[in-house]
């Protein structure tokens, strides 16, 4: 089978790429060019900066893989970037990972496959896919610790049908044993923890480069309207947050709501950050028939599922939940099954 | 494989190898050394010195031996800009090499008055034009000889009269890197103060290059330090590297007849093949004024990027012209200045000839990218 790998540089994908050969697969490798920065500087943190691409082109070589990187940049700045900014200007908590494994990692490359001939995509996730009676099905991967089903749950059957997780069927410390044995440089890597156009992790200081008109101030103001205090803007406050509120108080006070359009920010207690339930968009379905009813939900990468029950578009939480922000995405599983995903519209349940 | 990116490196012609390798085992002396292993080295260098001036109508101490194109226009540029002289404004043409451009974009960011002069769509600049863009504190033009994605050769000598005929005083230098292989180049007739020449482009070794720098041309060196090359460019001297240069620009010389006819053919018979078998397949130069070995096409709906991995999986290696480090295609500048939209950029590829070029297998080639264009549409 011709397959194209989709290499960061890191260990995960490099392992897939050798993976797949050994079984005797024809292999391309490909990295995406996403980010060119707002200087034009490419990124130096996250999961594609140039001495990554520069890790996966050594891999490639090493494997005697045919290799390229791909100018996403537009795709990338369009479809992941100025999403990022709009939502956070907006007042909510976007996941630009998601967004990116979704409309450019997954859709732009699926879409590619053709030109290059090949039948399937591979990437280096921690999931595993199985067919089943002509239907895929996404499960969590075998390490649960490293899983990455939650920013996958949005896959469909069309994703599914023509994608491959050899890593996912392997616990981590496996990869990374069989990444030292052919002597990756990749084996003994951090793993990518912040937002690859982000540099530092800092997105206050890239917000402010990148979108400077998005630092409104605005009041700060407790759960009955009264003022606490003023923001330099709404850019700079996640749900959930307690430390750099500006504001000295007895008991710990938390974010817990953002209104983007009068620039408020509500803060409350510990309590106050409870939700029973939240309204859902662009509910999918892995196997894009889905229903309603009772499912677990889980709304953070690595955080534990919780018993929720679907109805519509509202999905109502067994127990209260914490800090839970619109534009978040909640995954739906059954056991470690993924059912399917979708994005948190509001909260105010 | 078949190997149509010449533009962007050659293979070594063997005998260039072979007058190079007694110098990078046996004769290993630093020239400036006082014993005779180094005279034997420094002899080389000197002796290389002399019959590359011969070859381009200059003297030999109007040569400076560097580690390459960018290198040769970096010190050209900074060179004339950071020179004693009272002027530090320059100027160059929109469809430049890299070396030249973010040269010029860096002597910017310091203070130079700099300015790029816009290009016709068919990639010729006008000498008035450039003469236009200049000031009583311009220092230096650069205008490149033969452009490295399209081929075109850009009238070097008219400029050069047109600019020293409004200002005497303005240096004029050009990057002759992609023009050596085919073109007749003589500082004379060109009328330059500075040319960049570079070895790798005509079947000589990588990393090793030279700028002509006219007598009297006033030049702050860009690398200081023992003093070598008259104080103009300091470093122990790479002598195999200088004797390889001289090499294989004598062999250059004594092919170029050959070079331009045979190798014109074979680029000829190519792009009448792919005509042939794509009939929307679009040039993105002129017929006329273009060197003998490049060929910049436009193929309609396929993205080059595309093009070019398909092609490489099937053992043929071309080029978009333009790549960033990564390996990426980008939009190119040229094709850019030239009018192309963005779009139309990304759907031309730069097919390029040279001294090892065969018509059968330039002939394989074409009939393997009509056979992918059918395939990709």
């Amino acid at each position: 089978m011709k397959v194209l790998v989709a290499m960061s540089g890191g260990v995960d994908s490099s392992v897939a790429a050798a993976l797949m050969k050994d079984e005797g697969h024809d292999v391309i490798g490909v990295t995406l060019r996403l980010w060119s920065g707002p200087g034009g500087q490419a990124p130096t943190a996250g999961c594609c900066t140039v001495s990554d691409a520069e890790d996966a082109r050594r891999v490639a070589a090493e494997l005697r893989i045919p290799y390229y990187v791909l100018d996403y940049v537009d795709d990338f700045r369009d479809g992941v970037v100025d999403r990022f900014v709009h939502d956070y200007a907006s007042g909510l908590t976007p996941n630009p990972c998601i967004e990116c494994n979704r409309t450019v990692k997954f859709d732009r490359l699926l879409k590619s496959l053709g030109d290059f001939d090949c039948e399937v995509l591979v990437t280096g996730h921690h999931v595993r896919s199985r067919e089943i009676d002509g239907v895929w099905h996404l499960l969590r991967g075998t390490d649960k610790a490293k899983d990455q089903s939650y920013v996958l749950s949005m896959l469909t059957q069309v994703e599914l049908s023509s994608t491959r997780f050899p890593v996912g069927e392997l616990m981590k410390r496996d990869v990374r044993r069989i990444a030292a044995g052919m002597g990756m440089r990749s084996a003994h890597k951090p793993e990518s923890m912040d937002i690859c156009f982000v540099g530092d992790g800092d997105y206050r200081a890239f917000l402010e480069e990148i979108a400077p008109d998005v630092f409104r101030p605005g009041p700060l103001v407790d759960t009955a309207g009264n003022e606490m205090g003023s923001h330099d803007g709404i850019v700079g406050f996640t749900v959930g947050q307690r430390r750099g509120l500006g504001v000295a108080v007895g008991e710990p006070r938390f974010v817990v709501r953002i209104d983007s359009e009068s620039a408020t920010v509500v803060l409350g207690s510990r309590d106050d950050l409870l939700v029973s339930g939240v309204e859902l968009s662009d509910v999918t379905w892995t196997d894009g028939v889905g229903g309603t009813g009772d499912l677990m939900a889980q709304y953070r990468a690595h955080g534990d599922p919780v018993a929720a029950s679907l109805a519509g578009s509202t999905l109502m939480f067994e127990e209260p939940q914490p800090a839970l922000a619109p534009g978040q995405t909640v995954a739906f599983y059954d056991g470690d099954r993924v059912l399917g995903g979708a994005l948190i519209t509001s909260t105010n349940l | 494989m078949i190997y149509l990116d010449h533009a962007a490196t050659t293979p070594m012609r063997p005998e260039v190898w072979d007058a190079m390798a007694p110098y990078a085992s046996g004769v290993f002396g630093n020239s400036s050394g006082v014993h005779d292993v180094s005279r034997q080295a420094k002899n080389a260098l000197e002796e290389a010195r002399e019959r590359v001036a011969a070859m381009l109508g200059a003297r030999p101490m109007e040569i400076i031996f560097t580690s390459g194109g960018t290198e040769s226009d970096n010190l050209a540029l900074k060179g004339a800009v950071w020179s004693p002289r009272d002027r530090s404004g320059v100027v160059a043409v929109a469809t430049e090499h890299e070396a030249i451009l973010e040269t010029v974009d860096f002597l910017r960011r310091l203070g130079s008055p700099t300015a790029l002069v816009d290009v016709d769509n068919e990639g010729f600049v006008d000498s008035e034009a450039v003469v236009d863009a200049t000031d009583p504190n311009t220092a230096v033009v650069s205008v490149m000889l033969v452009n490295n994605e399209t081929g075109l050769i850009q009238d070097v000598g008219a400029v050069a009269e047109a600019v020293k005929g409004s200002d005497s005083d303005i240096y004029v230098h050009t990057d002759a890197v992609q023009g050596f292989a085919s073109e007749d180049i003589d500082v004379g007739a060109l009328n330059v103060d500075m040319m960049t020449i570079t070895a790798h482009k005509f079947g000589g070794p990588k990393g090793t290059g030279l700028l002509y720098v006219r007598e009297g041309t006033e030049i702050e060196p860009v690398l200081h330090g023992g003093g070598q090359e008259l104080g103009r460019r300091s470093g122990t001297h790479d002598v195999a590297g200088a004797v390889g240069l001289a090499r294989a620009m004598e062999l250059a010389v004594a092919d170029r007849e050959r070079f331009r006819s045979q190798i014109g053919q074979i680029r000829d018979d190519f792009e009448e093949r792919l005509g042939a078998g794509i009939d929307d397949v679009a040039l993105n130069t002129p017929r006329v004024g273009r060197s003998s070995h490049h060929l910049n096409v436009r193929i309609p709906r396929i993205r080059n990027e595309t093009l070019l991995m398909r092609l490489d999986q099937r053992g043929v290696a071309a080029s978009a012209g333009s790549a960033c480090q990564s390996g990426a295609a980008t939009v190119s500048h040229v094709l850019e200045a030239m009018g192309l939209t963005p779009a139309l950029a990304r759907e031309s590829l730069r097919f390029s000839f040279g001294w090892t070029s065969t018509t059968d297998e330039s002939i394989e080639a074409a009939d393997i990218i009509v056979e992918l264009v059918e395939k990709l549409r």
